[in-house]
């Protein structure tokens, strides 16, 4: 699934300035999680909808409502975009609906794979595959983890300890 | 704006903050570093529910006041929050108890507030609820691995129940606010949600092999700003900054 068909709502793809919302998305791939650097805010899922006019509009949603994060990434979108030369913008937040990891992209999952976190894996949730030699055998030491939005685990084959990034 | 509206949502928040002050208490003392880590990422759940309910306050006084300004600067006799979460940690056991009889109540009560007629409180809720419902199962664990673990955990939790019970039942007690909030469409009923709870509670209780006391008086006073001396001490710790020092920002 592209970034684009994963958000909800698309105000125009037609370029307004000369600017479209696929090239502030394109910009936007750019800033990464700050607990997570490997992984986009977009491939992540947490933007909701972007506009162009006179002003940029990116509205992003919290993973979980104590990510302490959050400030961290607005201000990364707003520094992002004033390098793109795009000055006048403005990030707001949005509660609902809820984020949930189904929004997370398909190169978003590959992306924590090989960075050594497990995807979430909505269509089983128990099914958690080891990152490092992809065996089945894991087990959940803890429900939680180095942050919010992942848990403990440990592969049972090759014995490596590993972060799960928990369906939610 | 009405004061029902902003009472019960300073019901929710003032909840979610002294808990959350609470088991940021742990950090660094948890029994075994997972479980450590399980207790401050649960505190920073419940820290930033409180901030959700009470940006919200904020907007419904309309007094200007921000939602630093109504964790920070308010009195005890202000708080709105059940005695339950302001009961000091005790041990793992009583932490752990604490929060099962929370979790048992707001996994539920955030379901039903799901279809609050007031769309704001409706969001906070639908944010929250996928949290407590991961809190619930982690306390619940916990209460039946300690209730029917060994000779030592058992005896501890026992303890723990004798000592909290009287708390359990303020959360499902309606307030003045409460009623009105129901009445209103915004709140939820109360007595449904104490159905639901007590079947949760009841069950986990027996496969820990616990009693639940029959003869427990409950204790309440917490939703009109009548508290336990544990509060004031909260408060004197997590207010000193910014009543030491006014305005002060990182």
């Amino acid at each position: 699934m592209s970034p684009l068909e994963n958000h909800t709502e698309i105000t125009s793809l037609e370029p307004i300035n000369g600017v479209s919302v696929a090239d502030i998305y394109e910009i936007l791939q750019e800033v990464k999680d700050p607990e997570i650097p490997v992984i986009s805010i977009v491939d992540l899922g947490i933007v909701r909808k972007v506009s162009v006019g006179n002003k940029i509009e990116v509205v992003i949603t919290p993973t979980y409502s104590g990510c302490p994060a959050m400030l961290e990434i607005e201000k990364n979108i707003r520094k992002r975009l004033s390098m793109e030369g795009y000055d006048q913008c403005k990030v707001l937040t949005e509660l609902s609906p809820p984020w949930t990891t189904e929004w997370m992209t398909e190169n978003g999952k590959k992306l924590l794979q090989a960075y050594g976190i497990a995807p979430p894996n909505p269509k089983s949730p128990n099914e958690v595959n080891c990152p490092h030699c992809k065996s089945k055998k894991t087990t959940m030491i803890s429900q939680f983890g180095s942050t919010a939005c992942k848990a403990l685990y440990k592969c049972e084959e090759c014995l490596e300890p590993f972060d799960y990034f928990k369906c939610h | 704006m009405s004061n029902s509206l902003l009472q019960y949502t300073l019901q929710q928040a003032d909840n979610c903050l002294i808990l959350g002050q609470r088991l940021a208490a742990w950090c660094g003392h948890g029994p075994i570093l997972e479980q450590d880590i399980a207790l401050t990422n649960i505190s920073l759940d419940q820290i930033g529910q409180a901030r959700l309910w009470y940006q919200y306050a904020a907007e419904v006084e309309g007094k200007g006041r921000s939602e630093d300004d109504l964790a920070y600067l308010r009195d005890a006799w202000q708080f709105r929050n059940v005695l339950l979460v302001e009961q000091p940690n005790g041990d793992f056991a009583q932490t752990i108890l604490r929060q099962f009889l929370f979790d048992s109540f707001s996994c539920y009560f955030y379901e039903a507030l799901l279809e609050s007629a007031n769309d704001q409180i409706a969001a906070i809720a639908a944010k929250s609820h996928k949290e407590a419902i991961y809190h619930l199962k982690w306390s619940s664990d916990w209460v039946i691995r300690l209730g029917d673990g060994t000779e030592e955990s058992r005896k501890r939790m026992m303890k723990a129940v004798g000592f909290l019970w009287p708390y359990s039942n303020e959360l499902i007690l309606g307030s003045e606010a409460d009623l009105q909030a129901q009445k209103e469409g915004y709140g939820v009923n109360l007595s449904q949600i104490r159905k639901i709870r007590d079947d949760k509670i009841n069950q986990v209780m027996q496969e820990a092999t616990l009693d639940i006391p029959i003869d427990s008086h409950d204790q309440v006073g917490g939703k009109i700003g009548r508290h336990s001396e544990h509060l004031g001490y909260i408060l004197a710790e997590m207010q000193f900054l910014q009543r030491a020092y006014p305005g002060l920002d990182w």
